[in-house]
């Protein structure tokens, strides 16, 4: 009896395997593949998803590491894609012909082509969009309106950032100067980055700590142990609407604004399901699925529509129009700059 | 100034509900072998324990050289123990073993030296300074624990059966050999053995314990001749035992059955009708006595030879009960024809028959 | 008979030194040739000792190595100072009946992971958590104090981590260590102090130096505690190798790196061990 049993749930497993043969692999955000939409596109293709968290730089180290195998689909940012493709090879071109682009906002699906073009070829497709900025507790740091809050002696010990590349273009705006111009004359880029790196290096005490994981500042924020943050504005919103107090703030000298998109790696296997998964994906009522859960703003035409109404609150409260003129868009990033920005960034986490 | 070395007083010693050591009185001489004899878990080691300072006792006193060392520790009392496994430092060479306590004393180097290559010299092991413990024998490493204790001259030397761990052969010369030592170096030595043997040829005094308490406190030859204790006359030598019951007091006689009848001498107050133990020691059986010997006669039946050199003995029964009774057998050729299953008339001594 | 013999001890050792060869000496070895490696201006790989010159000329590169070093030192050290008391009691002075259960206790923290742990810690340990609130409630401070982020209370992480692995090797020694030669000690005059530094620590050197070794090099390699529980300035040499290797895409600075931590580490432990003039193979047995 007990026998037979066992014998039945072991056919039964073999044959629930071989049914879901076919899996995805997605390398991706934390809450970029939320677990309603997964199980909806198991349930309308058949297809396991099986996803991996990461972030932009372990995403290439990842794909540099296999040469651009082990996953089917993963979602670098836009600026992060063409220079690592000229060198390392990770990703396959896009085939446009395969992705349903009336589904897209055709000014971000074009701007992404742009960027993402190596040698004539494009290698990736919009997906959500969003700003890093500064996230305040208004009440208890009124004045913090630009990045140089997060080097303002009222805060001490109540602010927190993260020791990544972000905050050295944030610092390097915030004095006025323009990186992103930069971003093409190595030498002058060096110095304009070694200034930031004394800059964060003098007010280093004021610092509570280097966040490295957002629910961890979410909850130091949430506890009043962080007052002055920088990051991204979807954190701000979700923290709002527990605590009105706190706001995502976008600073006057320019929130950073980023396009996240889909990419395909070189060796992936299950190709064909990954464009079913873009497509799923960018379908409007899933695509705003995503932004009402998450709050980034999404590549998606149609979702406006099936939006909730706060999602656009929130967007209306932090974005002036003028704002919004002054989001500064990252271009791609050449080669050798993160190298630069590597040693600056050890230097300041070294400094006493 | 008394001339004892060690007094103890009424001494008392509990593990929780069980009484291991129970009011013990004695008192060493200085200058003499005095040796503790009693079974395993008779309480040997714990006493010894209290007189080291490793245990406190319940009650009595310890008194060294006239002074209660109650409360001291081992570190600070004059007396010095060799364990029951030696407890050599295995990292270390014999010289800094011995070394060991007088570098306690702050002793200055180059006189320590000096008293360690003497006191080698003492146990016969010149030249063994530098050698690791784990290269030594069984009996070099006995002499480095002698020496390691006696080159701090304590006021008296503990031993816990120090000799346990020795084969047969090693134990008889070290025996002798430790006797030879304590006369030398005039130390008293406190001695506690499982093995009447040891006991009886090193000491000057022995005490048998029993049960945590001491039986008899007297010299060697004296526990052997005149045991005050059924228990004594038991444990040290051999001896054959029987049920016995008084059948008269004046002169004493015992019967072990219906037609067997003892002169025998009384060691404590028993009366006509007594159960009693009658004992009988191998050595004091006489094999063919003479026709007019006044002494207890019998006959007895060869069961077995058990041949062990000068300690041959003759496994018989007596008359035709059943009653085994072992018998020295001299080896001296004139008991050579004696064979199982052969009748021998056999007789043994009034004075030789203690009752308890 | 000697040829089956033979035959036997290459069929067992095959594996070993697969094992060996595969898991081991092959990833060094490419990690050394990365190592050895730098991009020129035309971005092709040439050979070139520059990584490793980066590393001792740049002093922050050093510099992280040492501060490293010498707290993962000084971890080693606070380890054995905390568990031998811990591992002694549980020997010499709790009844056999206890000291099984109380090493099992010792045990329950490794069951969860690591990352498990330093949450933990943090949950106690942060301005809003579980100290400073009975603090408060008691009435003994006014305002929280942030007692995180901090070397001290990435030096407390890196101990707790390390605990087991000084504990272990430190229990077993001292039970090998009878108890009569303690005794012996002290009856021949020695007071408690001499008998710890004379007798009960070079017996059980050797379980200290691979407790040691263990905790050294665990806490040398570690990433997430200092990480986690570390303050603003606690780079931690194996997150500079991280950095080169993910944030700065150096591959080739990144494994000069990881071969300078292990050379320098290994040196370090040689020294150790010329010191105190032990060797290592008995340190092991
Ligand atoms: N620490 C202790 N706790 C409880 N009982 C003990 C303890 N030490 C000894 N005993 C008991 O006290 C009794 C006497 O022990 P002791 O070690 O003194 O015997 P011993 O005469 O030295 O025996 P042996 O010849 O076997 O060494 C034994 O029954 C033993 O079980
Ligand atoms: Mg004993």
């Amino acid at each position: 009896m007990k026998m037979t049993g066992i014998i039945t749930a072991a056919a039964l497993a073999v044959t629930s395997v071989s049914v879901s043969a076919e899996t995805l692999k997605l390398l991706t955000w934390k809450g970029y593949a939320p677990k309603a939409l997964v199980e909806k596109f198991e349930k309308q293709t058949g297809i396991d998803v099986e996803v991996t968290y990461s972030n932009n730089e372990e995403m290439i180290a990842k794909l540099r590491a296999t040469r651009g195998s082990g996953f089917d689909l993963a979602q670098p940012s836009q600026d992060r894609i063409s220079s690592v493709q000229a060198k390392y090879n990770i990703y396959q071109p896009m085939d446009y012909s395969k992705i349903k682009t009336d589904q897209i906002i055709a000014s971000m699906l074009t701007a992404v082509k742009n960027n993402t073009n190596v040698k004539g070829k494009s290698y990736a497709a919009p997906f959500c969009y969003g700003t890093s900025g500064l996230v305040v507790n208004t009440k208890a740091a009124p004045d913090a309106k630009d990045y140089d809050a997060l080097m303002d002696t009222n805060y001490k010990g109540r602010i927190s950032y993260r020791l990544k590349r972000p905050t050295l273009i944030a610092m390097a705006f915030a004095k006025g100067d323009d990186p992103f111009a930069k971003y093409s004359d190595v030498d002058a880029y060096t110095e304009l980055m070694e200034g930031v790196g004394e800059d964060l290096i003098a007010s280093k005490h004021l610092v509570k700590n280097y966040w490295a994981n957002g629910d961890a500042l979410l909850e130091l924020m949430r506890n009043g142990e962080v007052n002055v943050a920088m990051a991204w504005d979807n954190g701000g919103w979700k923290l709002h609407e527990q605590n009105p107090d706190i706001d995502f703030v976008a600073p006057t000298s320019g929130a950073l604004g980023w396009i996240d998109t889909f990419a395909i790696p070189a060796k992936a296997k299950n190709v064909e399901g990954a464009y079913k998964w873009i497509n799923f994906m960018l379908e409007p009522e899933n695509a705003a699925y995503f932004t009402n859960q998450e709050k980034y703003g999404t590549a998606s035409n149609g979702a406006n529509e099936f939006l909730e109404p706060k999602i656009k609150a929130n967007f209306e409260r932090s974005f002036s129009k003028a704002d919004i003129d002054n989001i500064k868009w990252y271009p791609p990033v050449p080669a050798k700059l993160e190298s630069i920005e590597g040693k600056i960034l050890d230097k300041v986490k070294a400094a006493n | 100034m008394s001339e004892y070395d060690l007094e103890v007083e009424n001494l008392v010693r509990d593990f929780a509900a069980f009484r291991a050591v129970d009011h013990v009185n004695f008192k060493v001489e200085k200058g003499s072998f005095f040796s503790i004899l009693g079974p395993s878990g008779c309480g040997k080691t714990t006493l010894l324990r209290m007189i080291a300072g490793f245990l406190e006792p319940n009650a009595g006193d310890i008194r060294i050289r006239n002074e209660s060392v109650l409360g001291v520790p081992p570190n600070l009392r004059p007396v010095n123990l060799i364990f029951q496994h030696l407890s050599l430092f295995p990292m270390m060479d014999v010289k800094e073993n011995i070394s060991f306590g007088l570098k306690r004393r702050k002793i200055p180097q180059s006189t320590i030296d000096k008293q360690v290559d003497s006191i080698l010299e003492r146990v016969g092991l010149p030249e063994y300074g530098q050698k690791k413990i784990n290269q030594l024998s069984g009996g070099q490493k006995q002499r480095v624990a002698i020496a390691r204790a006696l080159v701090l001259e304590p006021s008296i030397l503990l031993l816990d059966e120090p000799l346990g761990a020795l084969d047969l052969k090693l134990r008889e010369q070290m025996k002798i050999e430790l006797k030879k030592l304590q006369q030398q170096v005039g130390t008293t030595f406190v001695y506690i053995t499982h093995d009447q043997s040891e006991a009886l040829v090193m000491s000057d005094q022995v005490a048998v314990m029993d049960k945590g308490a001491f039986e008899q406190i007297d010299t060697p030859k004296n526990l052997y001749a005149h045991p005050k204790t059924g228990f004594v006359a038991n444990f040290i030598g051999e001896n054959n035992s029987f049920d016995a019951t008084v059948s008269s007091s004046d002169p004493f006689r015992v019967k072990i059955n219906s037609d067997m009848e003892f002169n025998a001498r009384a060691m404590t107050g028993l009366s006509t009708g007594a159960e009693c133990q009658l004992y009988i020691r191998p050595e004091s059986i006489v094999i063919n006595p003479l026709q007019n010997e006044p002494m207890n006669k019998f006959s007895v039946t060869v069961k077995n030879v058990l041949f062990d050199g000068a300690n041959t003995k003759l496994l018989a029964t007596i008359g035709d009960t059943g009653q085994e009774i072992m018998a020295a057998l001299p080896q001296d050729k004139r008991f050579d024809h004696i064979q199982p299953g052969e009748r021998l008339n056999v007789g043994v001594y009034d004075d030789a028959c203690t009752c308890f | 008979m000697p040829y089956a013999g033979r035959l036997t001890l290459y069929f067992f050792l095959t594996p070993v030194l697969l094992w060996l060869f595969l898991l081991i000496v092959i990833p060094h070895i490419d990690l050394f040739v990365i190592s050895m490696q730098v991009e020129n201006d035309d971005g092709d790989m040439v050979w070139s000792l520059l990584n490793y010159q980066a590393f001792f000329e740049e002093k922050i590169y050093w510099m992280t190595f040492v501060r490293t070093a010498l707290y993962a030192i000084l971890t080693t050290l606070l380890t054995f100072i905390i568990t031998f008391p811990v591992a002694f009691y549980i020997t010499k002075v709790l009844s056999i009946k206890y000291s099984g259960f109380f090493t099992i206790l010792l045990l329950v923290p490794f069951w969860v992971s690591e990352l498990v742990r330093i949450y933990g810690w943090m949950i106690l340990l942060r301005e809003s958590g579980v100290f400073n609130h009975f603090l408060l409630q008691l009435g003994l401070i006014d305002v929280p104090i942030e007692m995180l982020y901090n070397d001290i209370s990435m030096v407390m992480g890196l101990v707790y981590t390390s605990m087991l692995f000084m504990v272990v090797p430190l229990i077993s020694s001292l039970e090998g260590l009878d108890d009569s030669l303690i005794e012996a000690a002290y009856d021949l005059g020695a007071s408690k102090p001499v008998i710890f530094a004379k007798i009960v620590i070079p017996y059980i050197l050797p379980g200290i130096t691979s407790g040691s070794i263990v905790v050294f090099m665990l806490t040398l390699g570690n990433y997430l505690t200092p990480n986690l529980m570390g303050g603003k300035n606690s780079l931690w040499f194996t997150e500079q190798i991280y950095n080169e290797f993910i944030a700065s895409f150096n591959w080739n600075q990144g494994a000069a790196f990881g071969f300078l931590l292990l050379v320098l580490s290994t040196f370090i432990i040689w020294l150790g061990l010329k010191l105190t003039r032990q060797n290592l193979s008995r340190a092991l047995s």
